[in-house]
């Protein structure tokens, strides 16, 4: 298995995740993570969607998504000439004691604080996957207590950009 | 030139203005406000239909009322929404056309998910019209409220939520042009009561707003020059012919490269009729119940082309040992189809009239270069086959009816421009095998989904279609139990259909696994139709009761006889009850899982294929 990161830019219509995420549990593929949101244009989102899949059903995949009638362009996005990026929010046991330590972590990870309470601090750090883990391992001796994480995003270096021809398509089409 | 003008011209003239007055008088309320249901009428009547098949129920009701007054659409309306959703997919079988089916929110809606997922897994075009409860109720678990939309994601190729009167026009205006072009399908369109009631503007939209949709229907010419070449150099070429011919309109072009390639052909279950079966070079059908010619060709191939066929497993048998040399070339419309279940060495993406007009004369250039292949050491082969195994049966031990002499004689008495509707089971393949079809859109049935009771509604839809045309429902007893409601229907509406029922008294292809891999244990498989039981029901008194023909046939002398007569009867239905032995069985069969290599020609009887390498 590898893992493989496509944007799928979708028309901006009701409905249109719960196709592509059906579409995945249907042709029986692991989704890793997804993240949807608006783009620069308010006629198309932007679906990025991590996948575990050999090359040959990950083809498969993408023909299929292109079948569904609100798919407008699926780009694939290589860990090389792309920016990925994940947000992740956790709450670390943090007591007077423990709290230097904490934020020594935090520090060493570009990491930042978003609320203190006595007890505990939550932190916010965003990064590629593997920086989250590394920080996450170096919180677990002082007690994770909840972790929230936001599937990857990722944009493609360099100066062009995949929404630019879909566009064209929505007002030829519009 | 002047000339005082005579009394009657005067009339006419009067009658002229008064005639554009009331054109005048009929746009101004064009252009007055209508409600959503008659928004939706005239749309469909804009779109082109002409036949719905329907049941009406509280959330569709508004929709019914200006459908009373169209002089354009008739509506048939069935017994059951299975039966409408059928029908509407033999309608479009029969005739190239969408079919169209309309039902109320909830049961009557979920009602049409069989004949959704089958229309999906044939690649129909139907678009399917369902009320809705009121937008405000949406979600609220409301009385007849069920999320279809959601519910059939999975098998349309695409569907529609209206809450908004002023999109009903657009959205059927593309829900028809989804469903009948790239790879046709069903669509649905889910309408809103409220959006039916309140009032809109009626303007049909001029373009579609469809970004994502885009078929590619022009072949990579690079592709057609690659096929050519393979297909001029193959010794031991196939064509392998999918319903996608007969969904493109290509038989007739298809003819063409069949005649210049000299290669054999093969049409699948879904492609009968797509190239004469009087042609020599047709072997019939592949796969599990396939003819050993076509099948043991494909096994051989050294070059197959595949067109608007999608290696299904009933066709391929154990994929992995399916036609171990063959190079492949493979023409479809969906992109997706090629390299999904046997990768490929040439694909070409694009609509088949196109893929083999383009085709045609790279082919004849390609014989010019290299001179015409020399297949007559593959013919050899392939005629030693047909000769040593052709398609037959044998007469039965306990002395009933062959059912597969009575689909034979159908076949040769009702002649290639009836149409044949099958059901699924035994009696369809027995269709699919001995009766000779010599035109697409001939034979119509349930492929991918197997859907048992297709028949009867699917022989109605395509009546429908066709008024002019025989058609035969080819059904068996376990079938025509699930569907057969819409005799009442037929009598009603006068859609004369004839319905063949090969009576075995049981549930037939189970019943043959369960002699073939269950050790003769006919768990659940008996329902007492037939010879020497309770006959529940007495089909022949079932047909009365439906207003139909019912005539009952015991022995082979009574067949030719009762088949005449039912080819008389044009008043109402007939449907004709052969009661027929429950021990025949479909052969050749290729059992589930295993490899075309080891086809049964009968029983313990397998082809023993002379090493050529």
């Amino acid at each position: 298995m590898s893992r493989h990161t496509l944007s799928v830019l979708v028309e901006n219509e009701p409905g249109v995740l719960t196709r592509v995420a059906g579409l995945f549990a249907r042709r029986a593929f692991n989704i890793h993570s997804l993240a949807v949101g608006p783009t620069e244009h308010e006629e198309i989102s932007r679906i990025t969607v991590v996948v575990d899949v050999e090359d040959h059903p990950l083809e498969q995949v993408t023909k299929q998504l292109n079948k569904l009638v609100q798919v407008i362009k699926i780009v694939e996005l290589d860990p090389e000439s792309s920016v990925q990026r994940e947000l992740l929010l956790v709450k670390v046991r943090a007591d007077a004691a423990a709290r230097s330590g904490v934020l020594e972590v935090v520090e060493l990870f570009r990491a930042h604080v978003v609320d203190v309470t006595p007890d505990a601090v939550v932190i916010e750090a965003t990064g590629t996957g593997a920086k989250l883990n590394a920080l996450l391992t170096a919180l677990e001796p002082f007690g994770v207590r909840e972790i929230v994480k936001s599937g990857t995003l990722a944009i493609g270096r360099g100066p062009r950009s995949i929404t630019d021809r879909a566009l064209e398509r929505v007002v030829r089409s519009a | 030139m002047t000339a005082t003008p005579t009394p009657a011209q005067l009339a006419a003239r009067a009658e002229a203005r008064e005639q554009v007055r009331a054109d005048l008088r009929a746009k101004a309320v064009t252009a007055e406000e209508v409600t959503g249901a008659e928004s939706l009428v005239r749309s469909l009547e804009e779109v082109g239909a002409d036949t719905v098949f329907g049941i009406p129920g509280g959330a569709i009701l508004p929709a019914y009322d200006p459908l009373m007054d169209s002089k354009r659409l008739r509506h048939v309306l069935v017994r059951h929404e299975q039966g409408g959703g059928h029908a509407a997919s033999g309608y479009a079988h029969a005739t190239g056309k969408v079919g169209v089916t309309m039902a109320t929110s909830g049961p009557g809606a979920t009602n049409l998910v069989t004949p959704l997922a089958d229309a999906h897994m044939d690649s129909i075009p139907m678009v399917a019209i369902t009320g809705q409860v009121a937008a405000g109720a949406i979600g609220t678990d409301a009385f007849q409220e069920a999320d279809i939309v959601g519910i059939t994601m999975p098998i349309t190729k695409h569907s529609f939520l209206v809450t908004d009167p002023a999109e009903i026009p657009r959205t059927i205006a593309e829900a028809f042009h989804i469903a009948s072009t790239g790879r046709p399908g069903p669509v649905l369109v889910d309408i809103a009561k409220s959006a039916m009631q309140m009032n809109t503007t009626f303007s049909w939209p001029q373009d579609l707003a469809l970004p994502g949709y885009h078929p590619v229907t022009k072949p990579h010419a690079k592709q057609i020059r690659e096929a050519a070449k393979l297909l001029a150099t193959a010794r031991r070429p196939v064509l392998y012919v999918g319903g996608g011919v007969v969904r493109a309109g290509a038989s007739e072009l298809l003819r063409k490269l069949v005649d210049l390639s000299g290669a054999p052909v093969v049409t699948t279950l879904m492609a009968r009729g797509a190239v004469p079966d009087s042609h020599p070079q047709n072997l019939g059908m592949p796969g599990m119940h396939g003819t050993v010619p076509a099948v043991a060709a494909l096994q051989k191939a050294d070059l197959i082309f595949a067109l608007g066929a999608r290696f299904d497993d009933r066709v391929t048998g154990k994929l992995s040992s399916f036609a171990p040399r063959a190079a492949i070339i493979h023409a479809d419309i969906d992109p997706a189809e090629i390299g999904k279940n046997r990768a490929v060495d040439v694909p070409i993406v694009g609509d088949l009239r196109e893929v083999i007009g383009d085709l045609l004369p790279e082919l004849a250039k390609e014989h010019e270069a290299v001179g015409r292949p020399d297949l007559e050491g593959w013919w050899r082969q392939v005629d030693g086959w047909r000769e040593t195994y052709p398609l037959g049966f044998t007469e039965t031990a306990d002395g009933h009816l062959a059912p597969q002499h009575v689909i034979q004689r159908l076949g040769e008495l009702a002649g290639p421009d009836a149409i044949y509707a099958g059901g699924v089971g035994q009696h369809q393949m027995w269709a699919a095998q001995f009766i000779r079809y010599e035109k697409p859109r001939t034979w119509i049935n349930s492929g991918g989904l197997g859907t048992m009771g297709y028949s009867v509604p699917a022989a109605m839809g395509a009546k429908v279609g066709q008024p002019d045309a025989e058609v035969w429902a080819i059904d068996g007893d376990g079938c025509f139990q699930m569907t057969n409601q819409e005799l009442a229907t037929c009598t009603i509406n006068d859609i004369p259909i004839k319905v063949a029922v090969i009576n075995n008294s049981s549930l037939g292809m189970v019943r043959q696994w369960q002699t073939l891999f269950y050790n003769e244990r006919y768990s659940n498989t008996d329902l007492h139709t037939g010879h020497g039981t309770a006959r529940v029901p007495d089909f022949v008194k079932l047909a009365e009761a439906y207003g139909c023909e019912g005539i009952r046939v015991e022995s082979p002398s009574e067949v030719d006889t009762a088949i005449k007569r039912a080819r008389e009867i044009d008043d109402r239905p007939v449907v004709v009850d052969f009661t027929v032995s429950r021990d025949a069985m479909v052969w050749p069969m290729v059992a589930a899982g295993v490899s075309n290599d080891d086809i049964q020609y009968a029983r313990g009887i397998s082809p023993s294929w002379e090493r050529e390498d």
